[in-house]
């Protein structure tokens, strides 16, 4: 008896251990565009594309998986590898892709804290250099370990989607029909917005922070099984949480009209009618979302990009030992958070640019990743077997199919 | 001394011409043969039909940069994989190696050798290992513009490189380090904090090679140092039982009981079973404490003597016990049943004449906790008497070890 709970809680414990990497990737997937594209299928189609989410996180979680594998198995991180085994020239470009992308993205996190922030009327003049400036000491001044504690607790700040979802009083009926229940529809909108949740949830800088979370984390492949599962949770409560954003939306906006709506913003005001305190979650929501991704994809890009040019890296060093990874760290919030304040920027254009190149980026790191996960001498026994390299192929087939429509959807929308 | 230099990116796709200055083939990669010569490039890889072929040193004439590479012998054999060569492009370039005098594990960008003529022959010396942005220059650059144009892009930018004396390279699989003539020799020579921050960097693979490979004092010394407990155990697990109890040995007792600790208690039972049986006793003791308790802090290397000793009495006890010098600031008097009777200072001694008793040197206040006082007792001791050294008692009052200063800071970091 005294073994099996001596078992029981070295198990516990091993989870607690690798608890994090999966958890706070799959959650900042969903960053302010993701909840907009969430509200807006909410507000528009109502229960209907519910029957997504099922989907949608088998994709996540194959991938997801893969590259919390590879983590833990050769202990490097995804833009090693790529250099390892594919050269300096290649790496250097897919970097060079990376941060322009990622620049973009930082961009928009920021736009998402102007706005969410401006829902309570306060100045983005004043919010976005105060948030960029908390964002650069949380991490330059804090170690790892505290970091991620706060990242972790950020997550949980998620679940006030889930209290909205319920304020809201959404026919539950409906939804649970419409979550299990596929439905097609020959609406151009419709197929454009399945499409755009595809498109938002699985982002080529992802891979690269997962799989260096679970590095700098120390997995080793003993405590993959239990790494594996925080992954499938991860991205199963990610999905749960988008659930609920669209079950309000749906709720509170589409029984009473079906509408189009222009940013995330917008479904939060429209929370108002339900009780100041569905409107407060939402938009503390969103502003904990762009916060939370603001924080992580300056610091992912700049760990990735060291990484693989080989540039002393990690917030564990100071400035002096690692001047170019602090370098691309502040440049990224710099410059991500000054472009939102020049008055009549292009921010529009600018974010659908960044999605552009993300789904150039995308197809070439996930084929890396397929390429790596199936080299023997990296991955041993733990490379893919057949049929997971087939779903892997499939889904990443899929995944890039759906990027590319929704590129070529956005860029005919330019016209 | 090289009259001039070359750089492995220049040598790549190099021309090799014949003794009638026909084309053979372009260079694919050199190879050094460790066990024969540590520096010299000993064989060049050409690839120009089907096959590589093989080029001894000394069937080389000249290497000029801009012509190519002249023969003075045409017999060349076909290369097939060679276990004793290591091959620069595939076995060096963009791999990590550890910078044994920076202390640092970097990632090889280019490699840069002397060109050494002795009137017969040229050969290659590997001078330098590159890292840095000149380098990446260099390689970005390798084959899409004449080699002079390079030299002269780079030029405005510092280099940075690594003496080939001084790099180490990793190779996890001890057969081949064997073949290839790599030891970890070097770093056994390096301060065990630093070496501790190299191997916490570096994949699981290499980190278990190291510590497979250095004597067990170094790897003692090396895994006291070694931050995260779990990455300590995880080092532990992965070697030998045998290995792991010689570095486990080689520890003191109470950061062998921390590290056995983190083992799962089939693993550090085997290793205790391994150990000599002398050193185990303290360690097993140890071990029966929780963590997180004066017990599990404290360690059994304090000097004791009855509390009717004289000042000569403690030089002589002082005398036997040298090995503990180095950390002892403290003596303890204990009563005929070994309860703890006093502390005395050690500076004391210095100032007392060698008939004194020692009871007459003891601290005012007698300070002391049992082996189950929580830890943030013990560190709140600590702080309100400035302690240096606390005595820790077991429930009959008897002295059953201590706890210093830098157990105390250890634990206050890593919260």
């Amino acid at each position: 008896m005294r073994d099996f709970l001596g078992r029981f809680r070295y198990q516990v414990a091993v989870f607690v251990a690798v608890l994090g990497p999966g958890f706070i990737t799959a959650n900042v997937d969903n960053d302010p565009g993701g909840i907009y594209t969430y509200s807006a299928a909410g507000a528009r189609f109502g229960y209907l594309p519910l029957w997504t989410l099922v989907p949608i996180t088998l994709l996540l979680i194959i991938v997801q998986e893969m590259c919390s594998r590879m983590g833990a198995v050769t202990g490097k991180g995804l833009s090693d590898l790529i250099r390892e085994e594919f050269g300096l020239r290649i790496t250097f470009v897919m970097m060079a892709l990376l941060v322009l992308v990622n620049l973009a993205n930082v961009m928009s996190e920021f736009a998402g804290v102007a706005s969410s922030l401006g829902l309570f009327g306060i100045s983005k003049y004043l919010t976005v250099p105060l948030s960029a400036i908390a964002v650069w000491f949380l991490v330059v001044r804090g170690n790892y370990q505290s970091v991620e504690k706060i990242f972790l607790f950020a997550c949980v700040l998620y679940f006030s989607y889930i209290i909205s979802g319920f304020l809201v009083k959404p026919d539950w009926k409906q939804a649970a029909i419409r979550s299990v229940e596929p439905q097609l529809m020959l609406d151009p909108g419709y197929i454009y917005m399945l499409i755009g949740m595809v498109g938002t949830t699985i982002a080529p800088w992802m891979q690269f922070y997962l799989q260096s979370a679970v590095v700098e984390k120390g997995v080793s492949v003993k405590d993959y099984a239990a790494s594996r599962i925080e992954v499938i949770v991860g991205c199963i409560v990610t999905d749960v949480v988008a659930f609920f954003i669209i079950v309000a939306c749906a709720g509170a906006i589409w029984s009473v009209a079906p509408k189009d709506i222009q940013e995330a913003s917008e479904a939060a005001s429209a929370l108002k009618p339900f009780g100041k305190y569905a409107f407060f979650l939402f938009s503390a929501g969103l502003f904990n979302a762009a916060i939370f991704s603001a924080c992580i994809l300056p610091l992912s890009t700049a760990y990735s990009v060291c990484e693989g040019l080989g540039f002393e890296s990690g917030v564990n060093k100071r400035l002096r030992e690692a001047p170019i990874f602090y370098f691309l760290y502040t440049l990224l919030i710099v410059v991500g958070a000054g472009l939102v304040l020049i008055p009549k920027f292009p921010l529009v254009q600018m974010i659908l640019f960044s999605q552009v190149l993300n789904g150039m980026l995308l197809p070439l790191v996930l084929i890396f990743m397929i390429l790596l996960i199936n080299k023997r001498d990296l991955m041993g026994e733990w490379i893919n077997p057949r049929w997971l390299n087939l779903a892997s192929w499939v889904s990443v087939v899929m995944i890039i199919g759906l990027s590319l429509a929704y590129l070529g959807i956005q860029l005919r929308g330019m016209h | 001394m090289a009259d001039r230099f070359l750089f492995f990116t220049e040598l790549l796709a190099m021309p090799v011409l014949d003794l009638k200055g026909r084309r053979l083939g372009r260079v694919r990669d050199a190879a050094l043969v460790p066990l024969v010569h540590s520096s010299r490039i000993d064989r060049l890889l050409i690839g120009g039909g089907e096959a590589w072929l093989s080029v001894r040193y000394d069937q080389v004439r000249s290497i000029t940069l801009g012509k190519g590479i002249s023969l003075s012998d045409e017999q060349l054999t076909p290369y097939h994989d060679d276990e004793y060569m290591l091959r620069i492009a595939r076995d060096l370039l963009d791999q990590q190696i550890i910078d044994v005098t920076g202390r640092k594990v970097v990632r090889v960008n280019d490699v840069t050798m002397g060109i050494v003529t002795d009137g017969i022959r040229d050969t290659l010396r590997l001078l330098e290992v590159d890292i840095g942005v000149r380098s990446i220059v260099r390689r970005l650059f390798q084959g899409a513009m004449p080699p002079t144009w390079i030299r002269r892009l780079q030029d405005p930018i510092p280099p940075n490189s690594i003496r080939w004396e001084f790099a180490n390279v990793l190779e996890p699989d001890p057969l081949r380090r064997l073949r290839l003539n790599i030891t970890y020799q070097k770093l056994e020579e390096m301060h065990p904090a630093d070496l501790a921050d190299i191997v916490e960097e570096l994949p699981p693979a290499e980190r278990e090679a190291i510590f497979e490979t250095i004597d067990s004092e170094a790897a003692a010394e090396a895994l006291s140092e070694v931050e995260d407990p779990k990455m300590q155990a995880s080092i532990l697990e992965s070697l030998e039982t045998e290995k792991a109890a010689d570095i486990v040995e080689e520890m003191s007792p109470d950061e062998a009981a921390d590290v056995l600790s983190e083992l799962e208690e089939e693993t550090s039972e085997e290793i205790l079973d391994e150990m000599d049986s002398a050193d185990t006793t303290e360690v097993r003791e140890l071990l029966e404490f929780e963590e997180d308790t004066a017990g599990g802090m404290m360690n059994t290397e304090f000097v004791s003597l009855h509390e009717n000793a004289s000042v000569m009495d403690a030089l002589a006890a002082l005398r036997g016990n040298e090995d503990l010098l180095d950390g002892l600031n403290t003596l303890f008097l204990v009563d005929s049943e070994e309860r703890l009777s006093a502390s005395i200072p050690l500076a004391r001694l210095f100032v007392a004449s060698g008939a004194a008793k020692l009871k007459d040197l003891a601290s005012e206040t007698r300070i002391e906790v049992s082996v189950d006082e929580k830890q943030d007792r013990v560190t709140e001791l600590f702080d309100k008497y400035n302690l240096l050294t606390l005595p820790v008692v077991d429930e009959e009052g008897k002295l059953a070890g201590v706890i210093t200063a830098d157990d105390v800071i250890s634990i206050l970091r890593q919260r």
